[in-house]
């Protein structure tokens, strides 16, 4: 029996005590009445599955009596539930969402077979740790190489799609056959490339991305071995990528293979390839780099100039996000992480606050009879439900955050744009509102089933000794504290976005509209048939309303960051390892003017300036300085882009690389002196207008100038010179944006922290105020008392903050762009902001206190 | 209880039951397991778990009160306790049983059980 006994205390304890004898009974009886050893065997079978059934339904029956009594009673203290509902769903809303988004970006495997053994290969150059490879370097490493299983690449590259409605600039890869092995993704309908596609000669062949079959060809499969006209060549469709494969990019929507022939290997300081390895089973990154490294010396031996201290860099396909991204997610991650603590400490506020509140009624209850185990229960359904409630806004809060947050999603990573709100999510959140409510809401609960009794019904009591008032003190100090750091933290990142902002780029952002007309050889391969082009578009873009001025150039700054060439001075080779480079970019007459770059010295590029007369080049001011310091470089030749170049102009250095990057020096060339079929990847392509309407109204009629000229060219990549510029500044602004909303609400929640505190206080001393007027204390003695306490509080806060949030900012300096970690303007405005919004919080109990009537008071006492 | 009989309708059968059961006398739990039994041929044997699951929701539900009134001590078990029909319990059984009698009704209209002569 005593095993029958001991099955009972599955069911709960009230429910035991109340039947569990009675129930022994009833089965000793069933189970003397029962015959044999079979029929008892039976009998215990059945009992055991049967409570084990009943105790789930008892449970139940108790849980939901439990939390309709909870329901009614929030629903009775909207006061209390409203703003503990939104301390759950902002604390718990803002970490799920930046969590999701770190997990995303930092954590989550790649959408690949054994992500972990993907690898990007790149040459390292001085002064370049990622540098692209060449063809002939990749060649070598890839027949030299044991570590890898396979070792691919690939590029990006744009091309014009014409044939399929109206001409469309697309993006693409050029990829070596390999590249899907690689990656272990086969398509979702066809084929891949084969080796047989991947060699010099071979008939043309496309796969084309998931998104883009479905958009242009409508998800027919009978798209498969039709042809599609990019640049002017025909190539043959052989298959579809699944909807989940986006390499290189998001934007990618056709591969084609490279199709090398043996002159793309001539040259070794022609990197444009990236290498993407998939490591063997059992390889580290570390012995892949090692390798890669004896190699890179090896050919280094063997080619002596071109290979001249260039070495390897192996990384993890994961750890492609820049340390910027990283630092800028796990910053946001932390504000988070402030922002729940913050929350926490004012819903633990809230709880002890109405658990002191109730105590008189839980004395009432407990004295009537109440079990205290019923009466814990009952609070701890109401934190429960609290938490659900709170939970489920998270959820919606995260959902709806996320999307604000995918310009913090990296480019270089392969995956989606906006992280999926997923199961991970939901169990994020659950998991933070379990913790949150365990922590914040059994202790109070606990706390007041405890100092449920007799002495609690006794008229004029005092409710909260020193312990909860100590505890609370404790809170109000944490979240003002956390409030300096978060405050510190937006304002010197804000400084640091400022500062990046103000950096001159060296041209004209302002009423600039920018176009590109990329266009296709070999239909444009002659150098007359391009200029005809680009005569036609810039006449007549120049005689439109408005315009002041327009230009080509082979790509805009900041648009393209590539474009690297070495420098050969007075014969002398000034190579990249010597760090001597610098940008190539072919440009039309006017884009100086159009930009507004200054001319230092000598002129423009002119349409005289032809491939019959002498190479020139106009040059930017560091590139001058570099070589022919105190000197006049006007009349000077260097050897760059294949050719002796004599210098003509030199203008004002322009930010290539970004607000944020140093950048070469920038070399010009005249439009008209690319040979015919030479650097096709630098013909002038980004188009130029400097307008005094706004940008946009001049879209249609570009549009149709451009298809005037030539109606096959497509036009992409419209936009504004300052979308671009601001482009650079985006995920930094978007996290800032994020860190000054945290740090709004927790300088809100701080203030209404100490507002709850010090009113309650006020509340409970209201006899003390009375008895204190009542014997000669004036009114502003009493407003001072009350507001010091609040300053206490508030300095407590700001002492340990101002010290946390200097070790903060020493954490994010990289990010600071120059702003100095202990910036003085910061730290001080932070303080008196701080000061004030926790001040201004005491200012109200400060008056309640003061509105005290003595003989009220004391009339009540 | 603000409960009439039937707004308690349609009753869980081990609830008609145990009612039946109570209805001619007080009975102890193991009695009304014993009852049901025999009025059941032995088809319906309730369990312990099942049969006090039931009898606390009618407790709640004002069918039943447990009764102070017990047999002689020679006869007795310290660990029973009695339970007795009220008149809401009464009510709820009679109109329980209307309800079913009509179902039997519509039941032998339709030819699903034969008609009795």
């Amino acid at each position: 029996m005593n095993v029958y006994r001991t099955l009972l205390h599955l069911y709960p304890s009230s429910y035991r005590a109340e039947y569990g004898d009675e129930m022994c009974g009833v089965f000793e009886q069933q189970l003397a009445m029962a015959g044999g050893t079979l029929a008892k065997c039976g009998l215990w079978i059945a009992a055991l599955v049967e409570v084990l059934s009943n105790a789930v339904a008892v449970h139940w029956q108790i849980a939901r009596r439990d939390l309709r009594y909870s329901f009614r009673s929030l629903l009775r203290s909207p006061g209390f539930a409203i703003p503990a509902i939104l301390l759950v769903t902002i604390g718990i809303g803002a970490n799920a969402a930046i969590f999701t988004l770190a997990d995303f970006v930092l954590v989550r495997p790649l959408p690949f077979p054994e992500p972990q053994r993907l690898v990007k290969v790149w040459e390292k150059h001085p002064g370049y740790s990622f540098m692209e490879l060449s063809p002939a370097n990749y060649r070598d490493f890839k027949a030299a190489a044991n570590s890898f299983a396979s070792l691919a690449a690939y590029t990006d590259i744009d091309m014009n799609l014409v044939g399929q409605g109206e001409p469309l600039r697309i993006e693409g890869a050029i990829v070596t056959a390999d590249l899907f092995s690689t990656l272990g993704k086969a398509p979702w309908i066809g084929r891949c490339f084969t080796e047989q596609d991947d060699r010099p000669g071979a008939p043309a062949t496309a796969l084309l991305s998931y998104g883009f079959w479905q958009t242009e060809f409508g998800g027919d499969s009978s798209v498969l071995g039709k042809s599609i006209n990019l640049d002017d060549a025909s190539y043959t469709v052989v298959g579809v990528m699944p909807p989940d494969f986006q390499f290189p990019s998001r934007e990618t929507k056709f591969w084609k293979t490279f199709r090398f022939e043996e002159e793309n290997y001539q040259d070794r300081n022609d990197n444009w390839i990236v290498g993407i390895g998939r490591l063997k089973p059992g390889v580290t990154v570390a012995q892949a780099r090692t390798e890669m490294e004896l190699i890179a010396r090896r050919l280094e031996t063997q080619y002596p100039k071109e290979n001249e201290k260039v070495g390897t860099t192996v990384v993890s396909l994961r750890d492609e996000v820049s340390q910027q991204s990283r630092l800028l997610l796990l910053a946001l991650c932390g504000a988070a992480v402030c922002l729940l603590v913050i929350a926490c400490a004012n819903l633990a506020n809230l709880l002890l606050v109405r658990s002191l509140a109730r105590q008189k009624e839980l004395s009432i209850r407990v004295s009537l009879g109440a079990n205290r185990r019923y009466l814990l229960r009952q609070l701890l359904s109401e934190s429960f439900l609290l938490g659900v409630a709170g939970g489920m806004g998270a959820v919606g809060v995260a959902g709806g955050i996320l999307p604000l947050l995918s310009r913090l999603v990296p480019n270089a990573l392969p995956i989606q744009e906006v992280p999926p709100v997923d199961v991970r999510l939901l169990l994020l959140a659950l998991g933070l509102t379990a913790i949150t409510i365990t922590a914040f809401g059994v202790a109070p609960a606990i706390r007041a089933c405890r100092n449920a009794n007799f002495s609690g019904l006794r008229d004029g009591v005092r409710t909260g000794g020193v312990g909860s008032h100590k505890t609370r003190s404790a809170l109000v100090i944490a979240e003002v504290a956390i409030s300096v750091v978060l405050l510190i933290s937006s304002g010197l990142l804000i400084r640091a976005l400022w500062t990046v902002q103000a950096v001159n780029p060296g041209f004209r952002t302002e009423d600039i509209l920018t176009v590109r007309t990329a266009l296709p050889i070999p239909k444009y391969e002659k150098t007359n048939v391009r200029e005809h082009f680009y005569t036609k578009v810039l006449t007549a873009v120049r005689r439109l309303p408005g315009v002041t001025d327009a230009a080509y150039i082979s790509a805009l700054p900041m648009v393209w960051r590539g474009g690297i060439w070495p420098v050969e001075v007075n014969g002398r080779s000034q190579n990249r390892a010597e760090g001597t480079s610098a940008s190539l970019r072919y440009v039309t007459p006017g884009f100086f003017r159009t930009m507004a770059i200054p001319v230092e010295r000598g002129r423009d590029v002119s349409e005289s300036d032809t491939v019959d007369t002498p190479y020139v080049a106009v040059v930017s001011e560091s590139f001058a300085g570099r070589y022919w310091p105190d000197e006049n470089p006007i009349g000077r030749h260097f050897n760059f882009g294949l050719h002796d170049r004599e210098i003509v102009g030199v203008v004002g250095d322009v930010r290539v690389r970004g607000l944020e990057r140093a950048s070469e020096p920038q070399v010009y060339l005249p439009y008209k002196q690319v040979p015919d079929g030479w650097l096709i990847g630098y013909l002038p392509k980004d188009l130029a207008i400097y307008t005094t309407l706004p940008p946009p109204q001049l879209i249609r009629e570009v549009r149709q100038i451009i298809a005037g000229a030539d109606p096959q060219q497509p036009i992409s990549n419209v936009r504004t010179m300052e979308e671009i510029v601001a482009g650079e500044t985006e995920s930094r602004a978007v996290q800032t944006r994020v860190l000054m909303t945290f740090t709004g609400v927790a300088i809100l929640l701080a203030g209404l922290g100490i507002y709850g505190l010090l009113s309650f206080t006020v509340s409970l001393r209201q006899q003390e105020f009375g008895i204190r007027m009542a014997l000669g204390a004036r009114q502003s003695d009493i407003f001072k008392m009350v507001l010091s306490r609040g300053a206490i509080l508030a300095v407590a806060g700001l002492i340990p903050g101002l010290v946390l949030a200097y070790f903060a900012a020493r954490w994010l300096e990289s990010l600071l762009a120059g702003v100095k970690p202990g910036d003085l303007l910061t730290f001080s405005s932070a303080t008196v902001l701080c000061f004030a919004a926790t001040l201004l919080g005491t200012v109200v109990p400060a008056l309640q206190a003061v509105r005290v009537d003595p003989t009220t008071v004391m009339r009540a006492e | 209880m603000s409960d009439t009989p039937d707004s308690l309708l349609p009753l869980q059968p081990t609830t008609f039951h145990i009612l039946l059961s109570l209805a001619d006398e007080d009975r102890h739990g193991y009695a009304i397991i014993l009852d049901v039994a025999r009025r059941t041929n032995g088809e319906i044997k309730l369990s312990a778990g099942t049969l006090y699951r039931s009898i606390q929701r009618m407790l709640e539900l004002g069918l039943i009160i447990e009764t102070k009134t017990r047999p002689a001590p020679e006869l007795d078990d310290v660990r029973r306790r009695y339970y007795r029909i009220t008149p809401l319990g009464t009510a709820v059984a009679k109109a329980e049983a209307g309800r079913l009698n009509s179902l039997l009704k519509m039941a032998r209209s339709c030819g699903v059980v034969p008609r009795t002569t």
